[in-house]
């Protein structure tokens, strides 16, 4: 098989541990968590580290906190727990259908839902063994300077394909990251970055610690994701909703879809959606406006033209489901 | 005695029973090759082409070498002798000598005390290319025959076959209809979870042994001895269990060359493993096809005539290609046909992972196009399409192109799809979105001639009698997960009325067990199951005449039953099987057996190629298939399938269903999901599982497996093949049925969404124009 690169393991047993490990080994080390992501692109020589450390043993990274008006998720929190907690299926259904929709079981066993946060973005040029990538030529992402996605392009465009990270933007949840330097907390909306090498604003030595998804009463949510197989695969589209609620009135629409680039993609239509518009009109307006904003790549492997046409059917969908059309 | 005659002895055969090896197996106690780990083993690796096609003008391992963790670095010199599983078409060498002909196609090989350092230093032999001119595709193969890639170098033709049985020409202008029809299928592999591996071990002795997960490991044996210039009395080839074959593993592939070679060459064991991306470019996987149709019938759905041209894009070697070719054309003939037939085709090779045998090889692709192309015909004269396959059946007697039926359940195939699947009431009436398509399809029980010329039987088993009451069988036949093992150790038991526990297999090893060609071409039932009756029959009739002796009665008296001999109407004198073994020992001396299969002498037409596709028996399969279309997203959802088999006779039902839901699985996934794509540049378009999607078990319908027994009158206890014939018509019955759920016709495999939405899209468009619903033909 791949043979897995050598690479030394630490296992800090607390936070301040872990983050002084990687301030110490900066940009030598990375970070595992469930290593679903991290290990198969080492196989394939897509990461340099010599160093891993793993959050498996930082107890306080596990577990998912209720207030009367938020959820707060510890990052090592697996995927199939996040999945399956009550609290987040009531309060933010989007991330439940979210964390249900990554990979198959053991991924969602091992998978943590910072760790899906922070997955690389992918493509079908980076994703594969180092010879198959030297018979290529290699690409701006990794170990050479040309696109193949987009002819002359000069930016990567490799796909966001965390299915955890619409659903949170949609959520409007915020993202703690820890360093030596203390803590931050990010919008998750601001988390992204358009750049497909690096997709996130994390410095290389911080930890997703936390994050915080609100809850409120009127608030209705729901992820949906384009796929030829009914599990394992990456999103082809993954598509988060969020409708909320003043009295019986619509206050308020997030429609995000990612899976096309780099960086998940919030749509301006539903932003756009006045307050008190009815459910069908919102559907209308969205789903006319989808397939103009969100314009898929042929950076994953699959038909890019009909994951452009899928867009306004699985848009117009789950907006119908969330609104309860 | 015919083996045909009557039913097992003591109740085992035809009854629903675990696998031999199910427990062992969930419990992942079986070894395989890689679970072999033998001391001072190194670990090789294979340096593979970058280029789709280009001359090797230079190779220096010397900064490999220079790690101290590497230890040997071999090369095409090293093993310059071709080699090719058809002994016509010899056109591989282990490692390429000249020109790669494929990105991925190996020209060295090294070996390192670990797996890392070997996968390393792949990267540190430096090797100078001058890059040719390719073909990547059928087109380019065909109007670039300078790239040279055919034998003489002055074509890129891998092999041409033209037949003709009847007047086409005549026939079809007779006929009131005949349509026309082009089909596209783009190819597929096996995807086996267990990727190649094999061992290769030289002894101080000069004995060289190697382990390899193989379909063949006699050919292997051959092989080995003619490459690396060896007496076959120095090499053993052992067959460990496979997991997962398909086909993929039915010949010589350039890790066990390159193991033997470096075990030779450091005196240490060597095993090489596989990637799952050195799997695609091993591949041997299911040809790619352009296939155009024309066939005719009269108004009352009699077909006139059958004319066929196919262009098969073979990839970089011939593999077993002229088999293929022949296939694409000599196994359509069956079950339902015309009495004219014409078929022309042509095998390129291109610059791409050579393609080969894949579960129904050769004959999945055109069965497609056939089946669509009768389809449209039942629509076009109005006749039901389980009809107008009945009026076409070819029953009894002879093919078209001069193969012997010897029995047929296809009617009842037929019948008991139509009742099962309610297709009368149903068919048609399901409303937009939703339909059934039928279609059928017959397979080769084992091909009646080896793929060396000779006389000798092509399967063979020797038995082993224990006064303990163990018997024991050899055989050459790989156990590939299909279950030849529990098939054997089964007859076995119960022609010896002993329990199944008593019986161990010892298969696929040269030194141990007689001959077997290997698993291909469905032929481990009907020719070792009649090998194994014949040698336990010889065991039988000495354990009856030791207690016919015993009891004082005739022989034809005593009759074997579970646990036990006994005499009619001295039931309470039964003597158990092991007291009769022992009786038969001190009476006889030590027991033992061989039994063989050899094929009827001249089956098969009497022309040029006639003897390829002939086969001592035919299953035969029908398929209803009901499906579901999303017309917004073009996803179609297979929701249940049909499958009626005429196995000629299930001794194993268990194993029979399973070989019916594993073609059934895999036909739906080469409808629906996989598709092999070589891009522009000769590169994979993912070597992976996540790029190349087999389906999960989320995406398996509903498989209802009917059997079917028309009892074979050479077949052992009357059976036929189950591990190949189930697949063919599952792909058509899904075209049919997605015409009948929203009335478009696909012509390119797989019906991926966006094609499924592009036709949609087409007819609505079509549809609108001329104001009413589209006319299907015209």
């Amino acid at each position: 098989m791949l043979p897995l690169p050598a690479f030394r393991l630490h296992r800090p047993r607390t936070l301040p541990e872990a983050v002084s490990m990687l301030h110490r080994f900066g940009s030598d080390a990375r970070v595992i968590a469930g290593g679903t992501d991290i290990v198969p692109n080492m196989k394939q020589g897509l990461v340099d580290a010599r160093s891993l450390v793993s959050l498996q043993h930082v107890e306080a990274l596990f577990g998912v906190e209720a207030t009367s008006d938020s959820l707060s998720i510890g990052a090592m929190t697996s995927l199939d727990a996040v999945a399956a907690d009550p609290r987040v299926r009531a309060g933010a259904p989007a991330l439940a259908e979210a964390a249900e929709g990554v990979g198959g079981p053991h991924h969602r066993r091992m998978g943590t839902l910072g760790g899906n946060l922070c997955l690389d973005t992918r493509c079908r040029y980076y994703n594969q063994t180092y010879f198959w990538r030297s018979a290529l030529g290699f690409c701006l992402k990794k170990d050479g300077s040309v696109c193949h996605v987009v002819a002359g392009g000069q930016k990567c465009v490799a796909a966001a394909s965390n299915d955890t990270a619409p659903a949170l933007i949609a959520l409007e949840a915020s993202v703690e990251l820890e360093s030596v330097r203390g803590r931050r907390v990010l919008d998750a909306k601001s988390f992204f970055t358009a750049d497909g090498i690096r997709n996130t604003v994390m410095e290389a030595d911080e930890i997703v610690s936390r994050v915080v998804v609100p809850t409120r009463a009127g608030r209705t949510s729901g992820f949906d994701k384009l796929r030829r197989r009914n599990a394992i695969d990456f999103p082809l589209l993954s598509i988060a909703a969020r409708v909320d609620r003043d009295g019986d009135a619509i206050a308020a629409v997030e429609v995000v879809v990612s899976a096309l680039a780099a960086r998940p993609r919030r749509m301006a239509a539903a932003q756009k959606i006045a307050p008190g518009t009815s459910p069908a009109d919102i559907v209308g307006a969205i789903t006319q406006a989808a397939k103009r904003e969100c314009k898929p790549l042929d950076n994953i492997e699959g038909d890019a033209e009909w994951r452009h046409q899928m867009v306004p059917v699985v848009v117009g969908r789950l907006l119908s489901r969330v609104l309860g059309l | 005695m015919s083996a045909g005659d009557g039913s097992g002895r003591s109740g085992l055969v035809g009854k629903r029973a675990r696998r031999g090896d199910l427990i062992r197996k969930v419990r992942g106690e079986v070894r395989y090759t890689d679970d072999i780990k033998l001391p001072r083993m190194l670990h090789a690796r294979l340096v593979r082409c970058p280029h789709p096609h280009a001359r090797i003008v230079s190779i220096d391992a010397s900064r490999a070498l220079a790690d101290k963790n590497v230890i040997a670095v071999v090369t095409g010199r090293d093993m310059p002798r071709r080699f090719g599983i058809i002994p016509w078409t010899p056109d591989e060498y282990p490692l390429a000598l000249e020109n790669a002909r494929f990105i991925g196609d190996a020209v060295a090989a090294v070996a390192a005390l670990d797996e890392r350092s070997a996968d390393l230093a792949t990267r540190a032999i430096d090797i100078q290319y001058e890059v040719l001119p390719a073909a990547l595709d059928l087109d380019a193969a065909e109007q670039n025959p300078s790239i040279g890639l055919g034998a003489t170098g002055k074509d890129n033709i891998s092999k041409t076959v033209d037949l003709s049985f009847g007047d086409v020409d005549a026939a079809l202008g007779a006929s009131d209809v005949v349509l026309e029809g082009e089909y596209y299928f783009e190819g597929t592999a096996h995807a086996p979870i267990e990727t190649h591996c094999a061992i290769g071990q030289y002894d101080g002795d000069g004995l060289l042994t190697v382990w390899s997960a193989t379909q063949v490991p006699h050919y292997l044996h051959r092989e080995l001895s003619r490459v690396l210039a060896i007496s076959p009395a120095r090499i053993r080839v052992i067959q460990p269990p496979v997991g997962g074959a398909f086909g993929g593993k039915s010949e010589p592939f350039a890790l066990e060359f390159a193991a033997a070679k470096l075990a030779m060459v450091t005196g240490r064991p060597v095993k090489i493993l596989y990637t799952r991306e050195e799997e695609f470019y091993a591949h041997r996987g299911r040809h790619p096809m352009a296939m155009r149709y024309r066939v005719g019938a009269k108004s009352d759905g009699s077909l006139t005539a059958v004319d066929a041209k196919t262009r098969i894009d073979g990839g970089a070697y011939s593999s077993f290609g002229l088999v293929t070719t022949y296939y694409s054309g000599q196994l359509l003939t069956l079950p339902s046909f015309a009495p004219n037939y014409r078929f022309s085709s042509t095998r390129y090779f291109t610059n791409k992972p050579p393609c080969g045998p894949k579960r129904g090889h050769g004959s999945v692709q055109p069965r497609f196009a056939f089946e669509s192309m009768l389809d449209r015909i039942a629509e076009r004269v109005r006749v039901d399409p389980i009809e107008l396959r009945r009026k076409n059946a070819v029953v009894e007697g002879q093919t078209v192109n001069g193969f012997r039926v010897t029995s047929n359940g296809y009617l009842e195939c037929l019948a008991r799809v139509e009742a099962a699947s309610d297709w009368k009431n149903r068919r048609g009436k399901l409303g937009f979105g939703r339909g059934l398509g039928v279609a059928s399809s017959a397979y080769i029980s084992g091909t009646n001639y080896p793929i060396y010329p000779n006389e000798m039987p092509q399967s063979a088993v020797q038995l082993k009698v224990d006064r303990s009451g163990v018997v024991t069988v050899f055989n050459g036949a790989s156990e590939i997960g299909q279950g030849t093992d529990t098939l054997l150790a089964t007859l076995v038991a119960d022609e010896l009325g002993l329990d199944l526990a008593a019986v161990r297999v010892v298969s696929a090893d040269t030194d141990l067990c007689p001959v077997d060609l290997g698993a291909y071409s469905s032929r481990g039932t009907f020719m070792n199951g009649n090998a194994a009756i014949a040698a336990a029959r010889q065991v039988r009739e000495k354990l009856v005449a030791a207690v016919a002796e015993k009891l004082g009665v005739h022989p034809k008296d005593v009759f074997v039953s579970q646990g036990s001999l006994c005499a009619v109407g001295r039931e309470a004198d039964a003597v158990p099987v092991t007291e009769a073994i022992q009786l038969a020992e001190a009476r006889f001396g030590t027991l033992g057996a061989t039994g063989w299969y050899k094929s009827p002498p001249k089956l098969g037409g009497d022309y040029r190629g006639g003897t390829i596709g002939a086969s001592p028996a035919y299953s035969f399969t029908a398929h209803v298939a009901e499906v579901e279309v999303d017309a917004e997203t073009g996803i179609v959802n297979v929701v249940k399938v049909w499958c009626a088999h005429d196995c000629g006779r299930a001794l194993c039902p268990t194993l029979v269903d399973g070989q019916i839901e594993g073609s059934v699985y895999m036909g739906v996934a080469e409808a629906l999901l996989e598709e092999h794509v070589i891009d522009h540049r000769g590169l994979h378009r993912g070597p992976n599982l996540l790029d190349y999607r087999i389906p999960t078990t989320l995406d398996v319908p509903d498989i209802v497996s009917i059997l079917v027994e028309s009892h074979d009158p050479e077949g052992p206890l009357g059976a036929k093949e189950a591990g190949e014939g189930p697949l063919h018509s599952s792909i058509p019955a899904v075209a049919n049925a997605i015409y009948d759920a929203v009335g478009i016709r696909l012509d390119r495999l797989p019906f991926s969404p966006g094609r499924v939405l592009q036709a949609l899209r087409k007819r609505a468009a079509s549809a609108s124009r001329e104001g009413v619903a589209a006319e299907e033909e015209e």
